[in-house]
């Protein structure tokens, strides 16, 4: 066990923490430089073309020490936004340790704050690594100064590196080697496994990733999730290095990963304690920090009969994801789907994007929302996500919604255009300070929901790439809430309804309407779109109604070549949803909830 | 509502083809003088086939005459039927009147070209059976006839016409193209009237159509020629249907007007899906529930002929939901319209069809839905609504 290293790499996003993993998994030579892939943790699609983490991921390294003896690193991979904080907060809790990576060029931002408090949450050894050392405008006196200034760490300490070039990596690995703690624990004393993932394979059922803690688990034993007291027998244990490299036995101190048999996806709860059957612990190891959605939105799949599959997708999604939470919900328009709680507007992204791809459905995705207070004249206060359980106006006193405190860091000279994107999204109270001489730390109070929506985009637009943002939930403060309907042909379509604020309902409605007048195709009618609060219309956009689509003559009696025509039309319709008798394509749907400046 | 009903009536017949209605039989005759630059049919120049041809239709005739009988009409399409001689006309329709069963007042329609109509052939086609000629004029205006590759000129064909008249068939109908490339509404409307002057009984007017390999469609993709705007072709349409209605002419089809009674009963069976054997190269024939069509080759067509054999990809048989389709999209082209049992299966069917008669697409008539001349215009999306 003196020879364990469990550990993580935390860092603000784009400050090169995949490449310094790849280059730690090829020092330990797990792959030939041949077979190397750049960000080899990074295995999903979405993560690759994003450029960030969205999955946490274990590796174990073999490294032989200058001291001559050879050590097991457990890398644990973790998220690199905001959104993630609960996976991150999962991986950190099996660490002894983490490298806290620093861009040497862009100094401390305010997610490596953040990132520096939850670690020290988890009363974990922190190491400071300044990388991207090579680059012309690497500053590495004023990172330490940041480091130190900022974060109260010692900067004397930290390692120089360019994970780019490969430069500083063996310092890396041996100061992981000397400054993080080996892991305490007791391989005599009753099982105790903290299970931090789960993924479904679909041969052998799900794959547990655990943390062991204190006794030792092996083929043959039967383990106990502790929160719902299942048992299992254990097909196989072993570690991860990049593949399954199974293990006679895992025991304290150790990362790895067990194969059950455990084919009823809900069982293997991430958070929860495994044990064995026969000696188990006394109690489960301290609970995760529960982190609660804060962004709703309804999912449907455009086909209805791909229900069940999307059940199933969602159910094997949960398990490997445990943020997301979902919950049936039923659309006059859209038939069955799923009201579903997400971290933030990038996770609600990625899981739409991961649905679609890995699991081949095509999706409808209701407007993002919060949850709002509702205070009734009844006297009753109920919380509402769902614009479709939003009560009738006569019945509602006054409305409240959730507010957050942002924190952004931005450049002096962008400090205008950040500020006015603060009061375009009802932004009160901005405060600034200013921590290093070319940077401004604004705070500024806002509604969630005008943070959930784009607003991380448009940060980043409007600062060129430079605003950072970072932000705590405060409380529930007043506000005029409506109602707004979306109304296609003169029939409500549920699914469009939203939760908005008074003041800005009527822009959304415009943008609604216009979009929908894009993107459904003209029929033989004309159609009226309009955006309404109770029976008021507010906005309002018309498509023409189509004009000609007719063919002159059939030659000779061959009725076939048209019929197959309007075959492959017929088909095409199938993919769409009927309002009324308005066919109202997906990309519709989508097209109604983007941003305001795609 | 009552226009339209109205309009019904004139158009006539019983609404519903039973599959007791008589089977109609098209020859396609696919020799022409020259290739046309919109037209993608079968032809060939070579007369020198005529013979073969013929024979190759007699025995055709002979193999599949026999489940279709009797006939109530008999077309020779083409191609040019006019280009052959009056001997070689004479010949064929006289073996298929003598082996195949023709029911007593048969329509019998013979297309020619304005190019080939001379006063002693119009007495020969009488004498052989002939009651209706469709002559295609296609435009009354030179330059258009030139675009369009036509062998005649506005003079012969407005000769040609009065020649026809004169020569006392039962039935005359004429064919016109609009949409034309540089073709003015003005001027189509001139065409249009000019022929009403000369009191043809029955007005095919087609909006013209850009086939895939016809020097047409080269000359559109090269820049060369602009087809109008679809604003401009529906005001056309429109202006096409209210002229020739006010003439007397119903609009029964989407791309037909006849005066009352001279509707053209072999198209219709098209339209209604009654049994019509196709015979030739390049022929269509339905007998519900199977659909065939023989190659557009005299040599492919030759060959099938003498194997007896008829390839897959050459035939088909309907299966319910293509019946269906046939029914809808075939019914909203004509005044026939569609039969509300048929929406049955479609979801919000009530609703969309309340819908379209809202916005003047379609009127009721008892258990039918029947289109608008505004419905003509959009028909081949009209199916696609109810599609269940």
């Amino acid at each position: 066990m003196i020879h364990i290293r469990n550990f993580s790499i935390i860092a603000h996003i784009d400050h090169g923490k995949s490449t310094l993993a790849d280059r730690l998994i090829q020092h330990a030579g797990l792959v030939t430089d041949r077979d190397f892939r750049d960000q080899i943790l990074d295995t999903m699609d979405i993560e690759r073309e994003r450029g960030i983490t969205i999955k946490s991921q274990t590796v174990t390294l073999p490294y032989t020490s200058q001291d001559g003896k050879t050590y097991r690193l457990n890398l644990i991979d973790t998220p690199g936004h905001v959104d993630f904080s609960y996976e991150v907060s999962r991986a950190l809790a099996s660490c002894d340790g983490v490298l806290l990576l620093v861009d040497a060029s862009q100094g401390v931002e305010a997610q490596t704050v953040a990132n520096v408090y939850l670690a020290l949450d988890h009363d974990l050894e922190i190491i400071p690594v300044i990388n991207k050392i090579d680059l012309p405008a690497a500053d590495v006196d004023r990172v330490r100064a940041q480091i130190e200034g900022e974060l109260g760490l010692d900067a004397e300490e930290a390692v120089l590196c360019s994970a780019k070039e490969g430069v500083g990596i063996e310092d890396v690995l041996e100061t992981v080697v000397r400054r993080i703690p080996p892991p305490s624990g007791d391989a005599a004393r009753p099982l105790s496994a903290l299970v931090f993932d789960a993924h479904y394979d679909p041969f052998r059922g799900v794959i547990v990733s655990c943390r062991i803690l204190d006794g030792s688990l092996k083929k043959g034993d039967t383990l106990r999730f502790m929160s719902n007291r299942a048992c299992y027998r254990v097909e196989e244990v072993g570690f991860f290095r990049l593949r399954r490299d199974p293990q006679a036995a895992l025991s304290a101190g150790d990362v790895g990963y067990v194969i059950a048999g455990i084919k009823d996806i809900a069982t293997a709860r991430i958070g929860d304690t495994i044990t064995l059957d026969e000696r188990p612990a006394e109690k489960p190891l301290p609970g995760f920090r529960k982190v609660k959605p804060m962004v709703f939105s309804s999912l449907y799949p455009v086909a209805s009969d791909e229900y069940e599959d999307l059940k199933e997708a969602l159910e094997k999604y949960t398990l490997n994801d445990a943020a997301l939470s979902f919950q049936k919900d039923a659309s006059a328009a859209l038939g069955q789907g799923f009201r579903c709680g997400f971290l933030g507007l990038l996770h609600l992204e990625i899981v739409q994007e991961r649905l679609e791809r890995e699991y081949g459905i095509s999706l409808v995705m209701t407007a993002p929302s919060v949850q709002y207070r509702v205070h009734l004249r009844s006297g009753n206060t109920i919380v509402v996500d769902n614009p479709q359980e939003y009560p009738d106006p006569m019945e509602v006193e006054s409305t409240e919604e959730p507010f957050i405190r942002a924190h952004i860091l931005v450049p002096e000279k962008h400090l205008g255009a950040v500020m006015s994107l603060c009061m375009e999204r009802r932004g009160v109270q901005p405060r600034t300070a200013f921590p290093s001489p070319e940077r401004v730390e604004l705070t500024v109070d806002l509604p969630l929901v005008e943070v959930i929506y784009d607003f991380y985009d448009r940060l980043k637009t409007v600062s060129q790439g430079y605003g950072s943002l970072d932000y705590e939930m405060l409380d529930y403060r007043s506000s005029n809430l409506v109602k707004l309907d979306i109304l296609i042909n003169g029939e409500k379509v549920d699914a469009l309804s939203v939760i908005v604020h008074e003041d800005r309902a009527r822009e959304w409605g415009l943008r609604v309407c216009e979009r929908l007048k894009k993107e459904i195709p003209r029929h033989q009618f004309k159609i009226p779109i309009q955006g309404a609060i109770g029976g008021k219309i507010i906005a309002r956009s018309t498509i023409s109604a189509f004009r000609k689509d007719v063919t002159a003559k059939c030659y000779g009696g061959d009725i076939t070549r048209k019929r197959k025509l309007l075959e492959k039309q017929k088909k095409g319709k199938k993919r769409m949803k009927m309002v009324g008798s308005v066919m109202i394509p997906q990309s519709a749907f989508v097209a109604a909830l983007k941003s305001e400046n795609d | 509502m009552t226009e339209h009903m109205e309009r019904q009536q004139k158009s006539g017949r019983s609404l519903q083809a039973g599959p007791g209605e008589p089977a109609g039989l098209y020859v396609h005759v696919p020799f022409c003088s020259g290739k046309c630059a919109y037209c993608d049919f079968f032809s060939i120049t070579d007369l020198g086939r005529a013979a073969d041809w013929a024979g190759l239709v007699r025995r055709e005739a002979g193999l599949l005459g026999g489940s279709f009988e009797p006939f109530d009409t008999l077309y020779l399409g083409g191609g040019t039927p006019s280009i052959l001689g009056v001997e070689t006309l004479d010949l064929l329709i006289g073996t298929l009147r003598r082996e195949l069963s023709f029911l007593p007042d048969t329509e019998i329609t013979l297309e020619v070209n304005p190019e080939d109509v001379r006063p002693e052939g119009l007495s020969a086609y009488r004498a052989m059976g002939v009651n209706r000629i469709s002559m295609g004029i296609q435009s009354l205006d030179d330059r258009v006839l030139r675009f369009l590759g036509r062998r005649h000129s506005a003079v012969r064909a407005l000769g040609a016409l009065q020649d026809i008249l004169n020569a006392g068939f039962q039935s005359v109908s004429v064919d016109l193209i609009y949409g034309v490339p540089g073709q003015d509404s003005a001027g189509w409307m001139e065409t249009l009237s000019c022929v009403l002057e000369h009191g043809p009984q029955h007005i095919s007017c087609y909006e013209l159509t850009v086939s895939p390999g016809t020097l047409l469609s080269e000359r559109i993709a090269s820049g060369e020629a602009f087809m109008p705007d679809e604003d401009d072709l529906r005001a056309m349409f429109l202006a096409t249907s209210r002229r020739l209605e006010a003439g007397g002419f119903t609009h029964y089809e989407v791309s037909n007007f006849a005066r009352p009674g001279h509707e053209s009963r072999h198209n219709r069976k098209y339209w209604r899906r009654a049994p019509y054997l196709g015979l030739g190269p390049g022929a269509h024939s339905f007998k519900h529930p199977l659909r065939w069509w023989n190659p557009p080759s005299l040599d492919l067509y030759a060959e099938q002929l003498s194997l007896n054999t008829r390839p897959s990809d050459c035939r088909e048989v309907l299966t319910p939901e293509q019946d269906v389709l046939e029914r809808l999209w075939l019914g909203f082209r004509t005044l026939d319209g569609v039969d509300s049992n048929d929406l049955a299966g479609a979801v919000h069917a009530d609703q969309i069809a309340r819908d379209l008669e809202r916005s003047g697409l379609v009127t009721r008539n008892g258990p039918r839905l029947v289109p608008t001349t505004q419905g003509f215009l959009v028909s081949d999306r009209l199916p696609l609504l109810f599609a269940a």
